[in-house]
């Protein structure tokens, strides 16, 4: 397998570096503590292609590889985490979801809209429905011509300005599983009500909303694939998200080295920069080669993807090892920094708490080695 | 309206390096960049040419390197690039640099409006675009901060000057050279980095603009004999003294005894 990126991807990449370096960077702290960031920069963040990067031109989309949008999450993760979950739930959930599994009606009404900015949210957990997928109680009941839905959903990502609500709801609660179906819904429908922000550890860049579904009318068209398959749905495009998370883990952990290895060359201890010693060379070496490991694991998820092969133990190999990887490599990076590092001017102390929540979401890292292990003893 | 950027690609200024034992300025031996100045005009005339249509080329004199800060402008939505190359250009003066643009804009032909950065990063002359408008025997104005009124024969603009700025009413077509205050650029989007990589590009050479050898590259009217970092800056003196008094005095001494008082 081949891991170098291509011409193509590596400009992307750099596309993307400097988009972060000019936008985010300078930024994220404010973004962190204001609880979000700005409505326009995801707009020019749309404008300039981020958020179609993996759907196909007929809907405005870039055509990309999974690779090349890897690269182009990474890079945004690096420098503001928060701001590159909104990258990660659009394009690896939310268009991947409809594209794969959405009618011709669903693509043509909502894709092109999607790449150019109609931010879409991806409404699974519930307060008593996290790994229990099943468990939603959130209910979809049949009216005739159109569904009405109940339920409250949580924790949800870009709640806060979301165009298009993807949901997940029961529409045969005899059936377990095999009644989830999942839904497109119109921000503007009525009966939709948007929580106040969470308030989060980490990740505060992000607008995470508990969201209300109360006599929601969503007409008949708007069911994404076959009824009674959300269930199965929400693991497939799951499987691709955990790609994301991977590279998102990847992201904190990288800009934390790099933070770790400037700031070892100028602090000074004992009359020398601390990066002469031993004990910070073999904690930078172990950070980097952790990293190093983890984009292996996640490039070669991507890669099996890109070329149409089975990826679901390898992106849940990757996803399990990055997200432990990026809390390993933060927490010698605050190590590293001493007391500086618990302070919020530097920006490890950011990493520190963006990277713990990539060990919770799109299945905890529990859950992945479930999945890893069930993989491995199937018959 | 038709609008020609006069761009130049610069060394990327955080790689540029300093021989401290040679006294000598290392440059970095990547593409380079477009000279953030230069990216303040290319803005300037894309937002132009949205309001009033028309087209917008980029033209630079430079090495083969210079394609890559070409690519960076047709990236940002820039529909012609022209790269003017020839060995026998190579360490020209600014003044040479801006005879062989205005060659280079004679053979474009038709144009309303010439834009550039109000110097460059890397020499700081700042004489090219004026050396433009003399060449070709345009209007000229300088350290332009805002545009407005823009029509197809005049337009209406704010020179910084010292102390504030003029209002100035410029007939077209004529050579503007701005300032940072003027916009602020946009960034790259993804579609237009894939495609400024197969756009295709102008190249000439000193032979296509009849450019007359024997005062362009080496021949140039000056030279830079050596490029050297400027010395360090020498540590500055702490006054000290027992009293308030003792030590405004002794500062009044060292600024009296300096000619500073």
């Amino acid at each position: 397998m081949d891991f170098h990126l291509s011409e193509d991807d590596l400009m992307i990449k750099e596309t993307a570096r400097e988009f972060a370096e000019k936008r985010l960077i300078p930024n994220a702290l404010h973004y962190d503590e204001e609880d979000g960031a700005p409505r326009e920069l995801f707009d020019e963040i749309a404008k300039l292609g981020y958020m179609g990067m993996m759907l196909p031109e007929q809907y405005g989309g870039l055509g990309l590889s999974v690779v090349s949008f890897c690269g182009a999450l990474e890079e945004f993760c690096a420098a503001s985490a928060g701001v590159g979950i909104t990258l990660s739930v659009q394009n690896s959930l939310c268009n991947e979801i409809i594209h794969k599994f959405g009618s011709d009606f669903l693509k043509d009404k909502y894709l092109a809209k999607m790449a150019i900015g109609m931010i879409g949210s991806y409404c699974v957990t519930e307060p008593n429905a996290g790994t229990d997928v099943a468990a939603i109680a959130t209910q979809a009941a049949d009216k005739g011509d159109h569904y009405l839905i109940n339920g409250t959903k949580t924790f949800v990502t870009n709640g806060g300005f979301a165009g298009i609500f993807i949901v997940f709801a029961a529409t045969d609660t005899s059936v377990g599983n095999k009644g989830i179906s999942c839904f497109a819904v119109d921000a503007a429908t009525p009966g939709i009500s948007v929580g106040a922000k969470e308030k989060k550890c980490g990740m505060r860049a992000s607008d995470t909303r508990e969201i209300s579904f109360i006599d929601v009318k969503v007409p008949k068209e708007n069911l994404i694939g076959e009824l009674g398959a959300g269930f199965k749905m929400a693991l497939t495009i799951l499987n691709s998200g955990r790609i994301g998370v991977s590279f998102q883990a990847i992201g904190i952990a990288r800009a934390a080295l790099e933070e770790s290895i400037k700031y070892s060359k100028v602090r000074k201890q004992f009359k020398q920069p601390i990066a002469n010693f031993q004990a910070i060379q073999f904690k930078l070496a172990e950070m980097a080669t952790m990293i190093d490991a983890g984009k292996l694991l996640a490039y070669r998820a991507a890669t099996l993807k890109d070329e149409g092969k089975p990826f679901m133990r390898e992106a849940s190999m990757a996803k399990l090892f990055c997200s432990q990887m990026a809390n390993k490599v933060v927490n010698e990076a605050v190590q590293i920094h001493g007391g500086y590092g618990y302070m919020k001017e530097y920006p490890v102390e950011r990493y520190f708490r963006d990277a713990r929540v990539t060990e919770l979401y799109e299945g905890t890292t529990e859950a992945q080695k479930i999945t890893i292990a069930r993989d491995l003893l199937k018959d | 309206m038709n609008i020609v950027v006069l761009i130049k690609q610069v060394p990327e200024i955080e790689l540029v390096k300093v021989d401290q034992a040679a006294n000598d300025v290392v440059l970095p031996s990547g593409p380079g960049v477009v000279n953030p100045l230069d990216e303040y005009a290319v803005e300037e005339a894309l937002r132009l040419k949205e309001k009033l249509g028309g087209k917008v080329t980029v033209i630079t004199v430079g090495t083969q390197k210079g394609e890559s800060a070409l690519r960076d402008c047709l990236a940002l939505g820039v529909d012609e690039a022209i790269l003017i190359t020839d060995p026998i250009l190579e360490k020209s003066d600014p003044q040479a640099t801006a005879r062989v643009l205005a060659g280079g804009l004679k053979k474009i032909g038709q144009f309303d409006l010439i834009l550039s950065g109000k110097q460059a990063i890397d020499d700081d002359s700042a004489q090219v675009p004026a050396a433009v408008a003399g060449y070709l025997d345009l209007p000229q104005v300088m350290f332009v901060k805002k545009v407005e009124n823009a029509e197809a024969a005049k337009m209406t603009v704010w020179r910084t000057t010292e102390e504030g700025y003029d209002i100035v009413e410029v007939t077209l077509p004529a050579v503007l050279s701005v300032v940072k205050e003027i916009n602020e650029p946009r960034l790259p989007s993804l579609k237009g980095k894939m495609m400024a990589k197969k756009a295709p590009l102008t190249k000439w050479t000193a032979a296509d603009l009849g450019v007359d050898s024997s005062t362009v590259g080496t021949n140039s009217y000056t030279k830079a004999i050596k490029v050297s970092p400027p010395p360090p800056r020498q540590k500055g003196e702490f006054i000290t003294g027992e009293t308030p008094q003792e030590i405004a005095d002794k500062l009044y001494n060292k600024l009296k005894e300096n000619q500073l008082l």
